[in-house]
């Protein structure tokens, strides 16, 4: 039998964009300290429902950490005190009866809400559109391994490549930065051989996007901190080399065409 | 942008409302001095050269330790002869004090670049931010990272102090081109000692943080060194911070002094 949890829930509702959020306070009664952290806002918005009143929305789609829907602000912390673990994979087990829990939507300039814990991340699709992709024609799919990636590249491509796109760097980083999200998605395509024709055309892209929206590093250190996957800084430091350069590089190709 | 509808409730997506205008591209590298990364780029640079003149400051004023010495048959003070050397490097190549007066300049324009970028990417930062309504819980951000605005505006408020108090010249003790008389002068009132004691403090907390994030603002990474970087940037602000105040509380503990008997005709 697993242990029942009676917790208070301090939650964040907001109608829409253009209207003033307020913390609410619920009382959630009964909860399985086998549930996961969402199952335990399931149960509180069926209660919500059956009362009928509006269910507070919360951002969810796989529940197992890989799409990278989900994510709000727990106790001060993204996706909650559990690092390395997306708020999807947090469960009740960590919790003690009687626990209040604060639970605010991310915070950023450029992540308005659109209601209550939801908030609109579309920035970060404007960065991937500005250069996340390969489209340098490479004709057919090669044989496996004909490309040869040494084990390093790939297994530091692959550290890269674990973002899951949740905007938990932006809405840790005083600054409201997105350097940790744009440097994985940069350095995940731009350490690989099928990444070197588009690689300073994409990282001024990619960055100078990003810096429409977003703050700009002073290296706190939050975003890993808050970061599912615990994608490391230093590929922010990759960036950094990447973009300069690509200033350069780029001015040189434009001479040449 | 897509209309309002009634179904989406006016919600526009945010990414067709960017917080800054693509500038006018201007040529390179004044490109790169566009963006935050390129500014990030002149802050790091120009930290660095900041911080290897508060080294350099603060290794020339330990000569404030070696009392007078003889030199060339001028009995004074050991710093009094290395301020007099300052105005006469490369002499005679180039005439008096214009090597002390070209790296004040590269100093100056240095400052004026390190200020610049720094408020436009404060202002930036503001721009982006929203603050949490709740308590949020710091697991990276230290006391100095977050404080880089405020102990940066006190050591600018500082320099000018410090330049009034013994460049410049605020009372009536000063004499131009005497050093351990004007420090003393200076220090030896316990309030102003204190100015130099606290101002230096952020001095050493600002230089902590901004020698952290340095490399990392250059690019200069490799995980093989990595672990080297917080333990480097506290010893260079630990023995600034030591260097720095130990001259205030010198002259008040009065190991350092000054005593006009003890030289010849000064230069
Ligand atoms: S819901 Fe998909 S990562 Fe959490």
């Amino acid at each position: 039998m697993s242990k029942q949890l009676n917790l208070t829930l301090s939650i964040w509702r907001q109608e829409n964009a253009a209207s003033r959020g307020r913390f609410e306070t619920y009382q959630a009664k009964g909860i399985p300290d086998d549930a996961s952290f969402l199952e335990m806002l399931d149960i509180v918005n069926e209660g919500l429902i059956s009362e009928g009143e509006l269910p507070i929305e919360f951002p969810h789609d796989c529940r197992e950490g890989i799409c990278g829907t989900c994510g709000v602000m727990i106790d001060g912390r993204a996706h909650g005190p559990e690092l390395g673990t997306a708020t999807c994979q947090l469960h009740m087990r960590k919790y003690n009866d009687g626990d209040t829990i604060v639970i605010e939507p991310w915070r950023a300039t450029a992540f308005p809400v659109i209601r209550d814990l939801v908030v609109d991340r579309s920035p970060l699709d404007a960065i991937i559109q500005a250069g996340g992709y390969i489209s340098a024609p490479t004709g057919t799919a090669p044989d496996a391994n004909e490309i040869a990636v040494p084990k390093e590249v790939a297994d530091s491509a692959m550290d890269a490549a674990a973002c899951i796109g949740c905007g938990a760097c932006v809405a840790a980083c005083p600054n409201s930065a997105a350097q940790l999200f744009t440097s994985a998605k940069l350095w995940h395509l731009n350490s690989l051989p099928q990444g070197q024709p588009e690689r300073f055309k994409r990282a001024e892209a990619m960055v100078e996007t990003m810096e429409q929206f977003f703050g700009s590093c002073t290296n706190h250190g939050e975003c890993t901190e808050a970061c599912p996957k615990e994608i490391p800084q230093d590929f922010i430091a990759y960036l950094n080399r990447d973009f300069v350069k690509s200033k350069r590089v780029n001015r040189t190709m434009a001479s040449r065409s | 942008m897509a209309a309002p509808t009634a179904a989406n409730q006016g919600h526009t997506s945010s990414a067709d409302r960017p917080l800054r205008a693509t500038p006018r591209s201007l040529p390179f590298p004044f490109s790169l001095y566009q963006t935050s990364v390129g500014k990030k780029w002149v802050m790091a640079i120009t930290g660095l050269m900041l911080i290897g003149f508060v080294v350099v400051h603060m290794i020339g004023n330990l000569k404030l330790y070696l009392g007078v010495i003889e030199l060339d048959g001028v009995s004074d003070y050991d710093v009094d002869h290395y301020a007099h050397a300052l105005r006469e490097l490369l002499v005679p190549l180039v005439p008096h004090g214009v090597v002390l007066w070209i790296m004040r300049l590269g100093l100056i324009a240095g400052f004026g670049l390190h200020i610049h970028s720094a408020y436009s990417l404060s202002r930036s930062n503001m721009v982006a931010n929203q603050a949490y309504e709740s308590k949020r819980d710091w697991l990276a951000a230290n006391f100095a990272s977050r404080s880089m605005r405020y102990t940066g505006v006190i050591v600018l408020l500082y320099l000018i102090f410090h330049l009034a108090d013994l460049t410049w010249g605020r009372a009536d003790w000063f004499e131009h081109g005497e050093v351990q008389s004007n420090v003393v002068n200076s220090l030896s009132n316990p309030l102003v000692a204190l100015i130099y004691i606290l101002a230096n403090i952020a001095v050493a907390i600002h230089i902590y943080h901004g020698m952290y994030s340095m490399f990392q603002s250059l690019g200069i990474n490799n995980p093989s060194y990595n672990w080297l970087r917080q333990g480097a940037a506290r010893s260079l602000a630990i023995i600034i911070l030591i260097g720095n105040i130990s001259f205030p509380l010198a002259v008040l503990a009065n190991i350092i002094e000054f005593d006009p008997s003890l030289i010849t005709a000064g230069y």
